[in-house]
């Protein structure tokens, strides 16, 4: 199955010099349904009523399955705000012709725009054989929240082969580039070097332009978790866990740092 | 690789070669205290994740740097650079990378005095000094792969004698049925020798960034990272 569905937001002046940030795009097509929303939990750095837009991306059907090609196209406009998240988790299968499963995202993000992008995890089931590919280009003054989880298989089973790759380019720049090769086509993907038999893994990153050139300080979450300030105006969670839950806690802990420590410094904005 | 220059390779790739390289276990250290390795056989698995990741990430750089400098696009290491900072999320790992690789310039400049040299800033990456000073050594793009892939696995192994007194013909032997896999690396890097930056594989290696953020944490340990 084909699908590519497009999502892009720009902001609208109102009266009095507040911002409202108008769905522009909102093209879906099964299984990826794009839906406008409310808040579905709690929100870095947005408020309700502040003008932001809510989306929420839905599977209107199973999958992906191997020989499945996505696309997937956000564009937030110069100053506006987009909170974009999930229903539920993907769960990534195997095809009928082994073929592999493709997820290819587009993403800018303009001048002085944020982007609130908080997915379910994806679940790579016995025998899949999927790519994802995401590449972000921010535009200088933008902010980011992406979050990304994996999960090696369902209960007790074992995964299929599963590459994750995310590009973000800052002003032109690279700032973030990972190639994360998983699953029993990959060499050593279990060893002590890659994932050490973790069930669960996860990235987040934030990227705030209040940070300057000064991230925050590289900080321990856990064991096996960490913040990595990034060569720029950002930073990394990065984080290995047994199971999901334990996942989106550190996930969890590691936000609250990063967009908590960014509201201290904007003097005048309300947390 | 033809003879007049398989003695400068091996040059490159010996152990001996005074760059520093022996103060560092490439994560072994922390991975033998959280006993995520503890033997010969977990030895070689963490071995064979590494040379897959950090090992593949380091030999396109090399290739690709190397390539540069032998067709004299020195600025291209530049942009090599910025992609390899990209690469690396750990700040501990960008740090021991520019160490490893200041220290290589410092020793290239004698052994092998060369115009590029000067132009490659303070703290270089370490791949991509590897890479400049095998064109400079008169190496192809294949054999700075290989010299890299090599340097990503010989370090940590020689490490786990020290650190768990194993056997070190048997940690040779792991790194002997090791051999395909890094001359299969180094062919699958050296493709990306005259690529895009933006193109070259990341390798992300998430256990061995979160364990050096660790191991920089330790008050004592035995290896610099």
């Amino acid at each position: 199955m084909r699908a590519a569905a497009e999502l892009a937001v720009e902001a609208v002046a109102l009266r009095g010099g507040a911002v409202r940030s108008r769905i522009a795009t909102l093209r879906s097509q099964a299984p990826l349904m794009l839906r406008l929303t409310h808040p579905k939990g709690p929100e870095p750095w947005t408020r309700l009523g502040d003008g932001a837009a809510r989306v929420c991306l839905a599977a209107g059907a199973a999958g992906p399955i191997g020989g499945d090609a996505y696309a997937l196209d956000i564009q937030v406009g110069d100053g506006s705000t987009l909170v974009l998240r999930e229903i539920s988790a993907s769960l990534l299968l195997p095809g009928p012709l082994g073929g592999q499963s493709t997820l290819h995202t587009t993403v800018r993000v303009g001048a002085g725009a944020t982007l609130v992008w908080l997915p379910e995890p994806m679940i790579a089931a016995r025998g899949c054989h999927h790519l994802t590919d995401v590449q972000v280009d921010l535009a200088a003054g933008a902010r980011l929240v992406l979050r990304e989880e994996l999960l090696l298989g369902r209960h007790g089973e074992q995964p299929g082969d599963v590459v994750a790759r995310l590009r973000i380019r800052l002003d032109g720049r690279p700032l973030l580039h990972q190639d994360l090769a998983l699953g029993p086509a990959a060499v050593g993907w279990n060893s002590a070097a890659v994932t050490g038999g973790r069930r669960a893994l996860g990235s987040l990153v934030v990227v705030d332009p209040a940070w300057a050139d000064d991230p925050p300080p590289a900080t321990l979450v856990g064991d096996t978790a960490a913040v990595l300030p990034l060569p720029g105006p950002a930073a990394l969670v990065s984080a290995l866990a047994d199971d999901a839950l334990q996942l989106r806690a550190c996930m969890d802990a590691g936000l609250a740092l990063l967009t908590a420590s960014s509201e201290d410094r904007r003097p005048g904005v309300a947390s | 690789m033809t003879g007049e220059t398989t003695a400068a390779l091996l040059l490159l790739a010996d152990g001996r070669l005074p760059a520093g390289g022996h103060a560092h276990s490439g994560g072994l250290e922390p991975s033998v205290a959280a006993d995520r390795v503890r033997d010969v056989a977990s030895l070689e698995t963490f071995l064979r994740g590494r040379a897959m990741t950090s090992g593949l990430l380091a030999a396109a750089f090399s290739a690709s740097a190397c390539a540069a400098v032998l067709a004299g696009a020195n600025g291209r290491l530049g942009v090599l650079e910025e992609e390899l900072d990209a690469r690396q999320p750990s700040p501990v790992l960008r740090q021991t990378s520019r160490k490893l690789g200041r220290q290589l310039v410092r020793a290239m400049r004698v052994i092998r005095p060369h115009d590029c040299w000067v132009g490659l800033g303070r703290s270089p990456h370490h791949p991509i000094v590897l890479g400049a000073a095998a064109a400079v050594s008169g190496l192809r793009p294949c054999a700075a792969a290989l010299a890299a892939v090599h340097d990503a696995v010989a370090g940590p192994a020689t490490a786990a004698v020290r650190l768990l007194g194993l056997d070190p013909f048997a940690t040779h032997a792991a790194l002997a049925r090791l051999g395909p896999l890094l001359d299969a690396i180094a062919a699958d890097a050296e493709r990306y020798a005259d690529a895009d930056p933006a193109h070259l594989p990341a390798g992300s290696a998430p256990l061995l960034d979160l364990a050096a953020e660790h191991h920089a944490t330790w008050e004592v340990r035995l290896f610099a990272s």
